[in-house]
């Protein structure tokens, strides 16, 4: 089976400065995989490169499909959402404009209206807050709108920074319940989270990134289990 | 009394003019920081097309339609060629390069059609409408028409049209923007393009006032300046509103305060300018944008 991203020998630099340092992975199609590491790993700069924000070298491809030479709007339209780090609200617009916005790089056009009876099911404040400007949202209402605007894309794979970041814990838990059932309808997730428990809950498979490099990787059950992980990131 | 209708209709006459020109740099302003001060001289440029269209033959509206058409392709391909190549340059540098396309649009349009004044129709009659005693020129009631049609427009694309949102979104959130799918630089190429339709709706408009020349715009320009910072760079709501308030008081202090007359008027614009920067630097309705970095 071809995977869904594949990922060789990624680096990426911000001006002269190199933040990864040949990161290489796949992810196969339909999973839940998570990228766990410290701050300034790597972590945040792997989703950003994949969306084409930050100047890379290495091979990136989607389904087969290169997307080193891409731009961002382009990689957008070959379904791949990403909710960014701090969650691009528009915070200007109405929920009901940046859920419209979520449905601008989709490939087949069409009504919204199934689309926005999705997310409101997911998350049924949205639906009551719909004529409210997005920067008057709580942060955990905003992060469901980061979360329900990256599906009205329609994606095949989700790109998730941080969706726990400042939020309290039963929120968090909330949020993640609902990922689950996302992944269920068959939409790949790639989640960056600080948050080691909750992202090895929620994931399959775990790539742990230390100063831009892939140093462990394997199933969310075996690396739950190791002592390196557990006392590092997991605290017990 | 009737004096005082009159002058406050004809300040709306021209403010209409302000507001268009001012929406016009608040627009560019919101979508790249940067104010555009070639504004005027391409809507002077724009208005000298009409004219030439207009002795070639066209009747009026069909020659305004054209400009407008004219107009928004010019603004577009101006973005694609001269803005894009220093769109992350310093903003000092970008505002350089619209300076310089001001020069340029002048001298062109002196070269081509020479700095001597040309009469420019209007398309309304030449009766003035009479209500009682007070007397309303036809010109600036149309003028203030075509404004608020302009404006209408403008405001239903802006909010009930995909595009229109998509050029919101990109103004405020360009990073956000691209990761929906938006082609920022196309947005803002096509905020080049409706500014440039608002300026040739302003010079379109004054033309028949002040005649046309080279110069026609610089004026303007400097009054719509007063609209929009009086209304907020941030706000184009305000800035419209800013334009008929700069052009009411610039007709009532030009009738009423005796030195000023029509010699002065023009420094009006130029203290309130100074005024609203000491007061109340956003604006009447301007935001303070804060930003991280």
């Amino acid at each position: 089976m071809s995977a869904l991203l594949d990922v060789q020998a990624l680096e990426a630099f911000y001006g002269r400065t190199k933040a990864l340092h040949g990161v290489s992975f796949s992810m196969a199609r339909g999973g839940i995989t998570t990228i766990l590491g410290a701050n300034g790993a790597g972590k945040t700069t792997t989703l950003r490169a994949i969306s084409r924000m930050v100047r890379t070298t290495g091979t990136l491809r989607f389904e087969g499909e290169a997307l080193e030479r891409k731009a961002t709007e382009d990689v957008v339209q070959l379904g791949i959402a990403h909710a960014p780090e701090g969650r691009g609200t528009f915070v200007h617009l109405t929920v009901e404009e940046n859920l419209r916005l979520g449905a601008w790089g989709r490939r087949e056009r069409g009504s919204l209206k199934d689309d926005f009876e999705r997310v409101f099911g997911y998350f049924p404040v949205l639906r009551e807050r719909r004529r409210q400007a997005a920067g008057t949202l709580s942060g955990g209402e905003q992060q469901m709108l980061a979360v329900a605007r990256a599906l009205m894309l329609r994606p095949r794979l989700l790109l998730l920074d941080e969706p726990s970041l400042g939020l309290a814990p039963l929120v968090v838990r909330e949020i993640f319940r609902i990922l689950r059932t996302i992944n269920q309808t068959g939409v790949s997730i790639l989640l960056v989270e600080q948050n080691a428990a909750l992202a090895l809950d929620l994931a399959d498979h775990v790539f742990l990134l230390e100063t831009g490099r892939v140093v462990m990787e394997g199933p969310s059950d075996v690396l739950r289990r190791d002592d390196a992980i557990r006392r590092a990131y997991l605290g017990y | 009394m009737d004096i005082f209708i009159q002058q406050v209709v004809s300040g709306l006459a021209t403010g209409g003019i302000y507001a268009s020109l001012a929406l016009a740099l608040v627009m560019i302003y919101q979508a790249t920081d940067v104010v555009n001060f070639a504004q005027g001289e391409l809507a002077m440029f724009a208005t000298y097309i009409c004219w030439t269209l207009i002795h070639a033959g066209l009747q009026y509206w069909a020659a305004f339609v054209s400009t407008l058409a004219i107009a928004f392709v010019g603004g577009v391909v101006i973005e694609r060629v001269v803005i894009r190549p220093v769109e992350n340059a310093p903003i000092l540098s970008i505002v350089m390069v619209t300076l310089g396309l001001l020069v340029i649009c002048n001298s062109i349009a002196g070269w081509m059609w020479t700095y001597v004044q040309k009469p420019f129709p209007s398309p309304f009659p030449e009766n003035p409408f009479k209500f009682g005693n007070i007397v309303f020129g036809a010109h600036d009631l149309g003028e203030i028409q075509v404004t608020l049609l302009v404006l209408l427009c403008i405001y239903l694309f802006f909010r009930f049209t995909p595009l229109g949102l998509a050029m919101r979104a990109a103004a405020h959130n360009p990073v956000s923007s691209r990761l929906v799918g938006i082609r920022v630089g196309w947005m803002l190429a096509l905020g080049w393009g409706l500014a440039a339709v608002f300026g040739a709706v302003a010079g379109m408009m004054v033309a028949p006032v002040l005649t046309l020349e080279p110069n026609l715009m610089g004026g303007v320009q400097i009054y719509a300046f007063a609209a929009a910072t009086l209304g907020g760079f941030t706000s184009p709501g305000g800035a419209v509103l800013g334009g008929f308030i700069v052009g009411v008081v610039e007709n009532l202090v030009g009738t009423y305060v005796g030195f000023i007359g029509t010699e002065l008027k023009f420094t009006v614009a130029l203290a309130m300018i100074i005024v609203v920067l000491l007061v109340k630097p956003t604006g009447l309705f301007g935001t303070t944008v804060v930003k991280r970095v």
